[in-house]
């Protein structure tokens, strides 16, 4: 069935593709081909949402990106529902559902209105003048009703479950918008041969030929030139055509990102098919032929459904088929206008009257519509409109004064001139300037390698337009290195002119004290409120914009920004370059989240990195940790166990037995090359020169600053060769630090530095039992504590792999730590954890390591240090090489304040009640009984339960600490102040006997 | 016992096939990271069986072992028979560093007629034939990990990704194959 | 994201393969540990921080690895030219090429 305003043999669709869906739940049918905005209008249906702020009725403005109003919400289903879709620009497809938002309980009937009623209230600036008292209103009150009431759209409350793609491209030549001027540009560096890419935020090409009537291009009439030059470029293989494509943000050197939608015009998308691609485009040259978006008049009750610009009544008829009215009026200060009028005559439909702005309009337009018999008014504006969900009737009055009449109408269509879409170039940091005989911004000062062509440079003949277009696109092929070609020559030929415009109010009536002229239709803001912005004291655009709110929805102020900025200029009596236009920035249009985070999610989120026996941990019931991006099983919970007992046991059994534990993700650097050793002098405090073959040193980096930057064991397995171990979470930036020394500092000394922490797996063998269950495993190494002491590293086979062989200990009992090549971590984990069975060994986790290390009051880097510790203030004075001249840090420790006496020094903390165990961060003072805010002398840095020791233990940096050793101090809890002994930081075999025995 | 042992390939099992591309893990390798000055690369070249190439993104392949230009000093030696690399450089007495990190990496092969879209899903670097010909290397990023990627055909590409960051390499790509 | 010249792979590469690494041209004393307090204020903590061209160090971390110098306007973020570690402070500066 054909839908009411459907004109049989309009517009380029094809009655017999028929597609239905439904808004509100009534159901309509439409075309393929259709936008939902036109399939609405071809139903007669105008009124399709609220406004934001006073709940007014809107209708469709426009027929394109630029829409402020017809904003609906689109669902699929529960999880594809999606809020603020501009209804021109969603494509119709079967069973498309549709609903109104931003009213309630329905669009036609909306409580919400009374705010347009109580309009006054709401003025510029009224939440900011009124919401000021009492103070503690605010959270309980006022803020949770404002954002009741404010918001647009239901956000969805489901996992998005469509896929996104992203993709890097590169090419000579990229071309924004794919009109007349596009088209031809990238026609004209194609044929270089040069790699070109083609964008567009509409389904087809051609830009405004969609509604332009008169337009013959290369013999061709201009829409059929447009889809056969595309099908043409495509067809080219260093050419890529992307429709529905827009380019949101022009970024530094030509990185243009577009945002290429899928699958949001599919009636059943393959679910394997990503709904958007984002392309991170990075051109040689960009061509902008963003075209021109075409401006309403300002004036009273200009909102009312069935009011809409010029241009997009002509797409709704020359593309759709589709009239928005049968007895249309128009109002409009521009030529372009009088062709609209002049398509729907012909059409068929009633031209009530042309309402010229302008005083005494002429030209061929003019004087087309006169002899087509449409009556013109000149010289006079629309002071007001009637209708309250669709116009009725427009009123006019002579501007110079007279009386004023009224005239029904169904639909008015309005243009108060063309912007050049200027958006990109102005994100491409280019400079706009003020052409003031036409009154438009036009690009002016270039910052990238682009260049404007067509109606965005403000060029308004199309055979001009063609011309700039096809020269540029020839010259940004060539100054990219394509080959050398004659552009091609495109005869263009129109009827149609686009000169004339105004900007600001059409008349004093817009500004009435009971009008509501608006220019701003998505944030509901008036020629008024700009008025009382610059009453107010607003001087700069900048600032105007924000209080009124002007230009800053989500359609960024496509259609008003002009408006408020003339309105604001003139009542500040200032030209309007002096009061400035507001910087564009991206994105042009809206992207969904899921556009700009592409494949990341889920799984590649953020890289996970798992070690060698990951697997086997997880089949033992391990709990993980994340340790930067690594997974480190924490602790190996036993039926029954919560983590406390399974972290005792673990502790217990690894000083009573042994335990087994995956220490792969340490960092691990070889230093290799004849001064290895000397430039290790200068990367570590310690003395390494003498440090025998064999042997491992336990050492300390500082940064310049004299403070400690990480710190691990290295073993010199040749007088040429360092095997250096860092924290898991330094692997990357120690590495980057020593290449930043050697790259650049000591670029002299013959050393290279090569990451090997994914080389080897670490497993680590702990505890009394430990040199028993490695031995069987081992080839060629004596394990003897005279042949192979603790602190010593040999190399040889384990399990039959190459390995190397620490003889280390974090715990402070005998320990191994055994390096096999990554590919056999997990087979060597399993033959020692085999052997460990025998000897009453357990795994254990990231928790245990920490409690054993800290019973032996050895510190964690970023734990127990903070980035202001020194070595001496750890206890670790003993690790600097008092007899060397040179390392970094070594100025940095001779600072005034790094030799200053009362430095936070690292104790040990016993807690009065053994059973109290400390919280890490908590403050220490000297005495409970002071007034807040107590005087703090330092904190707690790591506090655990200690079950070797039967009670808890913890790591504090205190204020002079070690000279307090026996001291009471006090760490005031919520609870209560807890009170604690200083003391050392070893709790467990102060002498250390237990690595050696 | 070496033969007790088993070898875990960290991407074991794991494939992804579309018209357009297939994405599988590489073989086991034997990797050299290769450290030398100018002086040296005649006589590592010569311990090595090729010559080191020393342009940027170059690389020199003979049979089974290859060398891929990483810096200025810095080369990424491949044998696909496993042989002891690090050992074929001992005997060079020029001062240089040759460290084993062949089970650093792990290699992805990418290959088919949309290889190259599938890269670009996370590769900045331009990947079209004229700046990356068949044999070019470079190491680059892909998405949020470093890799090195070798062009060894019109149509296919080697990853080189470090063990623990071959998960999300692999998976990237594998998503990649589904929009290309 | 911009486009970085690396000196040594000799090619445009994006921002993505590089890490800023401070300022350029400050070089670590030679007896650092003899310096005064004053000395070592200026070489560790006072930066120029300029409002235009700076001289700066970079990283190529995920290509060739290597650090290296750039002048980089801060006003527009436009890399002037770019050059070797260790090379001297250019004297003259490359003509601003194009737009």
């Amino acid at each position: 069935m054909t839908a009411a305003f459907r004109i049989a043999g309009a517009g380029r669709l094809t009655p017999a593709h028929e597609a239905r869906f439904t808004f509100d739940g009534r159901s309509y049918a439409g075309l393929a081909g259709d936008t939902l905005a036109s399939a609405l209008l071809a139903n007669g249906v105008h009124l399709v949402g609220r406004s934001f702020k006073y709940h007014r009725p809107r209708g469709i403005l426009s027929a394109g990106a630029e829409e402020p109003n017809a904003l609906v919400e689109i669902a699929r289903d529960g999880a594809r529902r999606t809020p603020n879709v501009r209804a021109t620009v969603q494509e119709l497809y079967d069973g498309l559902c549709a609903v109104s938002q931003n009213r309630w309980p329905s669009l036609a009937f909306d409580v919400g209105a009374a705010s347009d009623v109580a309009a006054p209230m709401f003025s510029a600036g009224f939440y900011y003048k009124t919401f000021m008292w009492p103070k503690a209103a605010w959270t309980r009150l006022y803020e949770p009703n404002i954002r009741q009431a404010a918001g647009l759209g239901r956000a969805p409350d489901q996992p998005d479950p469509d896929r996104y793609a992203s993709r890097f491209a590169h090419c000579a030549v990229l071309v924004v918008g794919a009109g007349a001027a596009g088209l031809a540009a990238a026609l004209a560096a194609a044929q270089t041969g040069q790699r070109v890419i083609l964008c567009d935020e509409q389904a087809e090409p051609g830009g405004a030929l969609r509604f332009e009537s008169g337009v013959t291009i290369d013999g061709r009439p201009g829409w059929r030139w447009a889809q056969e030059t595309a099908a043409a470029l495509a067809a080219m293989d260093n050419v890529t055509v992307l429709p529905r494509t827009t380019a949101f943000g022009y970024y530094a050197q030509n990185m243009v990102c577009l945002a290429e939608r899928l699958t949001e015009h599919l009636a059943a998308p393959d679910p394997e098919a990503p709904r958007e691609r984002l392309w991170q485009v990075r051109a040689g040259r960009v061509i902008l032929a963003t075209g021109a978006i075409e401006r309403h008049m300002v004036f009273a009750d200009n909102d009312r459904p069935g009011i809409m610009l010029a241009a997009a009544a002509r797409s709704y008829l020359n593309h759709f088929g589709v009239a928005v009215g049968r007895n249309v009026g128009v109002y409009a200060a521009d030529d372009s206008a009088y062709a609209a009028a002049l398509d729907l005559k012909r059409a068929g439909l009633g031209i009530a009257a042309i309402v010229d702005w302008r005083a005494a309009p002429e030209g061929a337009a003019v004087e087309a519509a006169r002899a087509a018999g449409i009556e013109v008014l000149a010289g006079h504006a629309v002071t007001g409109t009637a209708g309250r969900l669709r116009v009725s009737a427009m009123t006019v009055a002579p501007r110079a004064g007279g009386a004023a009449r009224s005239i029904a109408v169904d639909a008015l269509l309005t243009s108060a001139g063309w912007t050049p879409a200027v958006h990109l170039f102005s994100q491409s940091r280019g400079r706009v300037g003020f052409d003031a005989a036409s009154q438009r911004f036009l690009p002016q000062t270039y910052a990238q390698a682009c260049a404007s062509v067509g109606a965005c440079k403000g060029t308004e003949r199309l055979s001009d337009a063609v011309d700039e277009a096809l020269a540029a696109g020839a010259a940004a092929a060539r100054e990219t290195g394509g080959r050398r070609r004659k552009a091609p020559r495109l005869d263009a030929e129109t009827t149609e002119t686009w000169s004339g415009g105004m900007l600001g109010v059409g008349d004093e009536s817009a500004a009435a004290p009971r009008a509501k002229a608006f220019v701003d239709f998505q944030n509901d803001v008036t020629a008024k409120d700009i008025r009382l912005a610059v009453r107010e004291g607003m001087r700069s655009i900048e600032h105007v914009k924000r209080f009124t709110t002007n230009g800053m929805a989500t359609d960024q102020g496509k259609t008003s920004n002009m408006h408020g900025l003339a309105i604001a200029a003139e009542t500040l009596d200032r030209p309007i370059p002096e009061v400035g236009l507001t910087t564009f920035r991206p994105p042009y249009t809206p992207v969904t989240f899921g556009t700009l985070v592409g494949h990341g999610r889920g799984r590649l989120f953020d890289p996970v990195r798992r070690t060698a026996t990951h697997g086997w941990a997880e089949a033992q019931g391990a709990v993980f940790e994340d340790v930067g991006q690594w997974k480190r099983a924490w602790y190996f919970p036993r039926a029954g166990e919560d983590m406390q007992a399974a972290v005792a046991r673990e502790c217990r059994t690894v000083r009573r037995a042994a335990g087994i534990f995956d220490a792969s993700t340490l960092g691990k650097i070889e230093v290799v090359g004849p001064d290895a050793a000397r430039f290790m002098e200068l990367m570590y405090t310690n003395p390494w020169q003498k440090l025998d073959p064999g042997r491992c040193r336990y050492g300390i980096m500082l940064r310049e600053d004299g403070f400690i930057y990480d710190d691990g064991v290295i073993g010199r397995l040749a007088p040429d060769r360092f095997h250096v171990t860092t924290t898991t979470g330094g692997a990357a930036r120690v590495l980057n630090h020593m290449e930043d020394y050697l790259q650049t500092e000591f670029p002299d000394l013959k050393v290279w530095l090569t990451s090997v922490s994914e080389q080897w797996a670490v497993i680590a063998v702990q505890g009394p039992n430990s040199r028993a269950i490695v031995e069987p495993l081992v080839d060629g190494i004596d394990l003897s504590d005279a042949a192979m002491p603790h602190m010593s590293v040999r190399e040889g086979r384990v399990c039959g792999v190459p390995a190397r062989l620490f003889r280390v200990s974090f715990t402070g009992e005998r320990g191994f730590e055994i390096n096999v090549p990554a590919d056999y971590g997990l087979a060597v984990w399993e033959a020692v954890w085999a052997e460990g069975e025998k000897h009453g060994a357990c795994a254990y986790g990231t928790e245990t390591m920490h409690v054993l290390r800290a019973e032996k009051g050895f510190i964690i880097v970023g734990q127990d240090t903070d980035g202001t510790v020194t070595p001496d203030d750890a206890g670790l004075g003993w690790a600097i090489g008092k007899k060397k001249t040179d390392f970094v840090g070594i100025r940095g420790l001779a600072r005034p304040d790094l030799v200053a006496a009362g430095r936070k020094q690292l104790v040990g903390l016993r807690t009065a009640d053994p059973k109290t165990v400390l919280e890490e961060g908590a403050q220490i003072v000297e005495t409970p009984d002071q007034p807040v805010p107590m005087r703090m002398i330092g904190h707690v840095t790591s506090s655990y339960w200690s079950a070797n020791c039967d009670r808890s233990i913890a790591l504090a940096l205190v204020e002079n600490g070690r000279a307090r050793s026996g001291q009471t101090l006090h760490v005031p809890m919520p609870g209560g102040s807890i009170a604690v002994e200083v003391t050392g930081t070893v709790f467990l075999d102060d002498e250390g006997g237990r690595a050696d025995g | 016992m070496a033969d007790a042992l088993v070898r875990a390939d960290v991407l074991a099992g794991r494939r992804a096939e579309t018209a357009g591309v297939s994405v599988v893990p590489g073989a086991p390798a034997s990797r050299l990271s290769l450290r030398a000055p100018q002086a040296g690369i005649a006589a590592l070249s010569k311990a090595l069986g090729l010559a080191l190439p020393k342009k940027p993104k170059g690389t020199a392949q003979d049979g089974t072992r290859a060398a891929l230009w990483l810096g200025p000093d810095e080369w990424l030696v491949l044998d696909a028979e496993g042989v002891d690399l690090a050992g074929l450089c001992a005997s060079v007495r020029t001062a240089h560093s040759a460290v084993d990190v062949s089970h650093r990496n792990v290699a992805i092969l990418v290959s088919g007629p949309a290889a190259e879209t599938v890269l670009a899903a996370g590769c900045p670097q331009d990947l079209a034939p004229a700046v990356f010909p068949v044999g070019a290397a470079s190491r680059t990023v892909l998405g949020k990990v470093e890799i090195v990627l070798w062009r060894t055909g019109a149509d296919a590409f080697r990853v080189e990704v470090w063990r623990s960051f071959s998960d999300y390499a692999f998976t990237l790509l594998a998503e990649a194959a589904r929009d290309a | 994201m911009l486009l970085i010249r690396c000196p040594y792979c000799e090619e445009d590469r994006p921002e993505l393969e590089f890490r800023h690494a401070g300022e350029a041209h400050i070089a670590r004393p030679e007896r650092i540990a003899a310096i005064s307090d004053e000395a070592f204020e200026r070489y560790f903590f006072l930066r120029a921080n300029p409002k235009g061209l700076i001289y700066e160090r970079w990283r190529h971390l995920h290509g060739c690895a290597r650090f290296f110098n750039a002048v980089r306007d801060t006003v527009s973020d436009r890399f002037v030219m770019t050059y070797k570690a260790g090379e001297p402070k250019p004297e003259t500066l490359p003509e601003e090429t194009g737009r």
